[in-house]
């Protein structure tokens, strides 16, 4: 009987959803865990939750559901944890924000981006004689999706968060 | 109040009376605290003794050990013990001295970020921002280092916290939302693992420092006489359960007991209690008692799955699980009728047990370390607290010396930390005056510590402390023997220092023992001195205690297995006096 514990059989991304306590230290705390055990950490936000006290983290992952379980197990250990979930991806809704500089001089050209950022519902947010700036919410494929159209242009800067996510109905965590 | 009176307070109200440290710039408000204050301060002679004699006085009692040291170098020698304490889930509080909060960050003298460097080496750590913060903290510290799974917890604290005034508040509560240690395992679990354990035809039992932590040795004894299971124990665990009875088998493992390891491999249900399944334990973990199903009771969830797979994993403490277990199996037993457990199992571990039971006895010189630690036991009571260094000498006293009482028998198990047992020790005799306490180390541990020979006689700790001497690093040495064809890159250590000298350059009685019968003598003569002793033990650089290599199952032991081929005591086998250079 085998039962060692096999990595990498079943590897998927996971976006593990942590209540924390809103205090200084506690991303070096998380971010620290997933370096020393070798756990490989894709993106990682922190910002306020409900509470006061609490800040969310959502951390994606790789890795199989091995790894998974140690992760959730390990990040659960830290005394400035409350709660971690690994979120269905079926039934979560996941966002990023993602800010981008083109390069659009020329009247045509910048008449072109507007109207790329309106059919994937971003907006113009500051303008310039050189330069125009969208400001664009959703998935990330989205975010991907208007980047590579917008790449022709000229991008200057990128600006992303990283994606948030939350579950869908009445669950929470 | 000042932020540091409230920090002796707050240690006293813990019901801390002392404490081991050495002081530096930044401490002087908290020491001058201390100057007027009940509570006993043990100035070490190096901050990382402090933290291994904190170490060794939880370790012996049970009791939250507490260390200090000053900011910058200070903390970081403390590291090395801390990160001991880790390893092992021994409870002790660090309190390190930090620069005042506004020179925090501006790489001030003596600064270092002792909260970043310990987030991986403790299970929480905290900084006083505010004198306010040091009583919650404290408070709090004490709670996380000795429930759960206990840990070392470290508390970073401010020159100018030290100082300043605050309002005591006494109505003190802790406020963890984060922290909620399970302590009952799932009934359901149990009932899994009591069905299985009754179904099983050879039942055996791992037992880890998790039996010793949670104090549920007498639970683990009638557990093992009514499943009618062997128990084979840790590094950790041993001391958990009485080594004389019929049912021990001794530890497991890269350095075990060949009944134990054999056993566990023929096994058809292994019940892990309080083990985290090293490496050290398991060897290759494909290998890994391939024929049995695993119970895996343990209070920490994510050590359960992490190495080895559990068929049943039970998130507990120790000792209520266990109870909870006899209760459910007595209550099936009697369903079942089932009488006696497992007659003939037991029968067979007896009959194996015999056989290869390791030869103590050796008149040879120089002086086998089997022969010296057959004379260690011969001299002292099961109550007597032995610890040990790291390497050959550790693994030799895991092997071959006999333990029958829980917190008797301390070593540095999961970091491996040469140079714990004399410190260790130290604390041990500190936290129970009233018990013997022996600390076997090699001479490199030793000699990474020695300065601390001024503590012990300074302060009057009577410990005894034998230093196997065989010039060596010994382990290592052994593996570049057997591993890297003879290469003995680095690992002999020369002719000095001479250790009866050293010990008697500190005011410490210095002996020395090179001859059969020698290590009796002098061990109950310094034991009954009541005075610190130094005893230097000269023993064979050749003798190497058989292993199984790294990557290899447990059954794969290289290396003569000598064994007492007669009855236990009696001298089966005498060398020829001139095949080991004679005397």
């Amino acid at each position: 009987m085998k039962r060692v514990v096999i990595e990498m059989e079943g590897k998927r991304t996971h976006i593990i959803s942590a209540l924390v306590l809103n205090k200084p230290g506690v991303l070096q705390r998380v971010a620290g865990l997933f370096t020393r055990r070798g756990f490989n950490i894709d993106n990682i936000t922190v910002g306020a939750s409900e509470k006061d006290k609490f800040a969310r983290m959502t951390i994606i992952s790789q890795g199989d559901e091995k790894v998974l379980e140690q992760i959730t197990k390990q990040l659960n250990k830290l005394i400035d944890v409350i709660k971690v979930r690994d979120l269905d991806p079926e039934s979560t809704v996941k966002r990023e924000l993602c800010l981008i500089k083109v390069h659009a001089p020329a009247e045509r050209i910048r008449s072109e981006v507007i109207q790329y950022a309106s059919i994937f519902r971003g907006r113009i947010i500051d303008v310039s004689s050189e330069n125009l700036t969208i400001e664009i919410t959703g998935t990330p494929d989205k975010i991907d999706a208007l980047i590579d159209l917008l790449r022709g242009f000229g991008i200057k800067e990128i600006a992303r968060t990283g994606p948030t996510a939350i579950s869908r109905g009445i669950k929470t965590i | 109040m000042k932020g540091g009176e409230a920090v002796i307070k707050s240690l006293t109200d813990q019901g801390v009376d002392v404490v081991f440290g050495y002081p530096g710039g930044v401490l002087l408000p908290l020491y001058d605290v201390i100057y007027d204050s009940d509570l006993k301060h043990i100035l070490v002679r190096h901050e990382q003794c402090a933290a291994h004699a904190a170490d060794g006085y939880a370790r012996a009692s049970g009791k939250v050990g507490v260390c200090i040291g000053t900011s910058g170098p200070g903390a970081t020698n403390l590291i090395t013990g801390i990160a001991t304490a880790y390893m092992d889930s021994s409870p002790i509080l660090a309190i390190a001295g930090q620069v005042a909060t506004g020179l925090i960050g501006n790489d001030a003298f003596q600064e270092v970020d002792t909260l970043g460097i310990t987030i991986p080496i403790t299970k929480h750590n905290f900084q006083a921002m505010k004198a306010e913060d040091v009583p919650q903290m404290i408070k709090s510290g004490f709670y996380i280092a000795g429930t759960g799974r206990p840990g070392p917890v470290v508390l970073d604290l401010p020159k100018d916290v030290q100082e300043e005034e605050f309002d005591y508040n006494p109505n003190l509560k802790i406020d963890l939302p984060g922290y909620k240690p399970t302590k009952k395992g799932h009934p359901l679990q149990i009932k899994k693992a009591a069905n299985l354990i009754l179904k099983s035809k050879k039942p055996v039992i791992l037992a880890g420092g998790g039996i010793i932590l949670s104090e549920s040795s007498p639970e683990l004894l009638k557990f093992s006489e009514l499943i009618g299971a062997p128990v084979t124990t840790t590094l950790m665990g041993k001391g958990s359960f009485p080594e004389d009875h019929a049912h021990a088998m001794g530890m497991l493992g890269m350095h075990g007991r060949k009944v134990a390891n054999i056993v566990v491999d023929e096994c058809d249900c292994l019940i892990a209690i309080g083990c985290r399944f090293s490496d050290r334990t398991t060897g290759n973990v494909e290998k890994f008692a391939s024929k049995a199903k695993v119970i895996h009771i343990d209070v920490d969830p994510a050590e359960i799955g992490k190495n080895i797979e559990a068929d049943v994993p039970i998130v507990g403490d120790a000792k209520i699980t266990i109870s909870d277990l006899i209760k459910t199996i007595t209550n099936l037993k009697i369903k079942a009728e089932k009488e006696k457990a497992n007659p003939k199992w037991m029968e067979y571990i007896a009959d194996f047990k015999i056989n290869c039971t390791p030869r103590l006895s050796f008149e040879d010189f120089p002086l086998k370390p089997q022969q010296v630690i057959k004379e260690i036991r011969e001299s002292i009571d099961y109550e007597t607290i032995v610890t040990t260094d790291v390497g050959q000498n550790q693994m030799w006293m895991a092997h071959y010396f006999t333990s029958k009482i829980p917190r008797t028998f301390l070593s540095s198990g999961g970091l491996g930390t040469m140079g714990f047992g004399f410190p260790a020790a130290m604390g041990a005799k500190v936290a129970l005056p009233e018990n013997d306490v022996v600390a076997v180390c090699g001479d490199g541990g030793f000699l990474m510590v020695s300065q601390d020979l001024a503590t012990i006689k300074e302060y009057d700790i009577p410990i005894v402390v034998c230093v196997l001497d065989n010039r060596y690093l010994g382990m290592v040495a052994q593996w570049q023997r057997l591993f890297y064809d003879e290469r003995m890159s680095h690992t002999h250590l020369g002719e000095v220092p001479d250790f009866v000298k050293l010990a008697e350059a500190f005011g410490v009685q210095g002996e020395r023992v090179e001859r059969p019968g020698e290590m009796e003598e002098t061990l109950k003569k310094a034991l009954k001195s009541g005075e610190p002793t130094l005893i230097d033990v000269i023993i064979d650089p050749d003798e190497i205690l058989p292993m199984v290599p790294p990557g290899c199952g447990l059954t794969e032991i290289v290396g003569e297995y000598k064994v007492e081929r007669e009855v236990p005591g009696e001298i089966p086998y005498k060398a020829p006096a001139n095949e080991k250079g004679g005397d």
